[in-house]
């Protein structure tokens, strides 16, 4: 009867394709919602680039971030300035060092810290929210407890106050932001580890005979994936923010490493000279950087976050 | 209510008092002091300053007396680097500049944030509401460290208005850039969360009850939908209390201020480990208070707080 037309035909044909539609998966749903987020696609795309600025860019330098140009260093304010003969792409700094490489060093240095600080938040934080919303009971309000009073005090003033008693190094930096940084993460992730360890799911697994730990590495964890990614890229520019900060004060990494805060502090400190590039390359990386990692975790939160479905 | 409150103040005791032995333990745990130098001291002298500064005594004594001292007198011992102050004098010294703009800081980052987001929320998907939105997102990406040196440049060095720093008393030129510095990025935060907290409230059976009532738009805002919405903002006021104590760090470098945070940072350079932990226990503790604060406030305005 439908073969008659081959109008017909086609329409049949659509109907039994149709009916061959796979089922889709919930993470499949949650990167269709990022994609569809054009300025989060953005982001990424740009923040792609700025690590590849960070990885190839040295190539194109012509000096290193060490090196001091001693032909210009009486006169940086006119000499110094960005130019594309001199190799000073950005411009020398205060003591005659190539700003293009320093804030290629320094963007390195904010990215890394990001990463590894949200990673071992992320490690940290997820061991402590699970053990204490698992088992509960009184590990729970002594694990909980620890966590409450280590939210009570400014946290970047406990890592300055580590940063003191232990040396400033970029390990210690990098314990000590960990340190302080996955007390927000502990609290979500026992929240969620409560609301789901009494599902029906959890108790099938039990009763047939699965053991504690498998059903947390099993069960529990893939559950809370979504909102610990959301979570950690949300955390990645409050660390770069930390980290930055005890640098403009003087009180993070020393030399020659070196970060956006301390190129920022250096800028502005010499400002008044006329030599306004050494505060607005570093401050427009800082801002771009914290801006991009904004609108990307904002993407993921609305693509992954169970709340708003 | 009253229950309430007393179990939050009793339950706030032991978190400070965990507080101050965790960080005393910590500056204890330090190597070297500010008296290691590259020329080691006869051991005579080193014996007689560690005497007048109680270092001699076993650790537990010495921590009883710091708790006993702080306790009943506000006394943090001496300063290990200013010979001639103590700790509560560098403290009574810096707190009040600090307060008073941290504070100000504080009300101006409220008020604003939460106006700018309820008129985004009122006016949904206007041109107010995207204004209002992509200033609180830029807002954000703009902390204290950096708006500082903006605002001098702008406003210090090319159009001269205001001074680049100093505290002159609290005047009120010297007190407009540390405070917009300091409030800029929680106030992005602040009205992020009141709109996206009136939207869904204005989205709510009550807020349509009340307009099939009949009443005035501005009655339904002021009314009912005002305060269900203050409830998440705050609960963000304790984390905002902590940004500003921060940046007040920034602030007192950074303006030349003369707070708190100028002692210290150079505390934190000189290893002067006294003042160093005066000045953490004082924030922890004022940190914990205002927690309490918001904490209490929260379950006046959510009675189902009260009794969970």
């Amino acid at each position: 009867m439908f073969g008659r037309s081959k109008k017909a035909q086609a329409i049949a044909e659509d109907f039994t394709e149709y009916s061959l539609v796979r089922g889709r998966s919930l993470s499949r749903d949650a990167l269709d919602r990022f994609l569809q987020n054009k300025a989060a696609l953005f982001c990424v795309f740009f923040m792609v680039l700025m690590i590849l600025f960070v990885l190839i860019g040295p190539a194109f330098a012509k000096w290193n971030n060490e090196e001091i140009d001693w032909n210009i260093l009486g006169d940086i304010a006119e000499q110094g300035a960005p130019s594309i003969q001199s190799g000073h792409y950005f411009g020398a700094d205060e003591l005659g060092r190539d700003l293009y490489s320093r804030t290629i060093q320094a963007t390195g240095t904010s990215l890394m810290v990001g990463l590894i600080g949200a990673s071992m938040a992320l490690l940290v934080g997820t061991t402590w929210g699970v053990i204490a919303g698992y088992f509960g009971g009184r590990i729970d309000s002594v694990l909980m407890r620890i966590v409450d009073i280590l939210y009570s005090v400014p946290i970047t003033l406990v890592v300055i106050l580590i940063l003191v008693v232990a040396g400033r190094s970029f390990t210690t930096l990098f314990i000590a932001l960990g340190a302080v940084s996955w007390l927000t993460m502990s609290r979500i992730v026992r929240a969620q580890t409560l609301a789901l360890k009494n599902r029906e799911f959890i108790e099938a697994a039990r009763a047939g005979g699965v053991s504690e730990v498998m059903i947390i590495f099993r069960h529990i964890l893939p559950n809370l994936l979504g909102v610990l990614i959301v979570y950690a890229s949300l955390l990645v520019p409050e660390l770069i923010f930390a980290e930055s900060f005890i640098s403009f004060l003087g009180l993070g990494l020393s030399e020659p490493h070196t970060s956006l805060g301390a190129l920022i502090s250096e800028g502005a400190g010499t400002m008044g000279y006329g030599t306004l590039w050494q505060l607005l390359f570093p401050l427009f990386f800082y801002v771009a950087i914290t801006f991009t990692l904004y609108f990307i975790g904002d993407g993921l939160r609305d693509a992954l976050d169970p709340k708003d479905r | 209510m009253l229950g309430y409150a007393i179990r939050r103040v009793l339950g706030a005791i032991p978190t400070i008092l965990v507080l101050i032995i965790a960080s005393f333990f910590l500056m204890h745990l330090a190597p070297g002091g500010p008296f290691t130098s590259e020329r080691p001291l006869p051991p005579e002298v080193l014996a007689n300053i560690e005497a007048r500064y109680g270092l001699d005594q076993p650790l537990w004594k010495q921590l009883w007396d710091y708790l006993c001292n702080i306790v009943l007198r506000f006394d943090f011992g001496p300063s290990f680097v200013f010979k001639d102050r103590d700790v509560s004098d560098i403290i009574s010294q810096g707190l009040p500049i600090t307060l008073t703009y941290g504070l100000l800081s504080f009300f101006v980052a409220t008020l604003i944030g939460v106006a700018l987001g309820v008129a985004a929320a009122i006016r949904h998907n206007t041109w107010l509401d995207y204004l209002a939105v992509s200033l609180g997102v830029f807002a954000q990406a703009l902390p204290n460290f950096i708006m500082g040196p903006i605002l001098i440049l702008i406003f210090t060095l090319w159009l001269g208005w205001l001074p680049g720093g100093g505290w002159n008393g609290g005047h009120w030129p010297y007190l407009i850039m540390p405070v917009i510095a300091l409030s800029t990025s929680y106030m992005g935060s602040i009205s992020r969360i009141t709109r996206s907290a009136m939207l869904e409230v204005l989205n709510s059976n009550f807020i349509r009850t009340a307009r099939a009532k009949g009443l005035s738009e501005a009655k339904i805002i002021w009314r009912h939908a005002l305060k269900p919405t203050l409830l998440p903002v705050i609960s963000y006021l304790g984390p905002v209390f902590v940004y500003v104590v921060t940046g007040s760090v920034f602030v007192d470098i950074y303006f030349s201020t003369g707070g708190l945070g100028k002692y210290f940072v150079s505390a934190a350079l000189t290893r002067d480990y006294s003042v160093l932990l005066g000045i953490t226990i004082l924030y922890g503790v004022l940190t914990v208070v205002v927690n309490l604060l918001t904490d209490l406030a929260y379950a006046w305005l959510d009675p189902k707080i009260r009794f969970q």
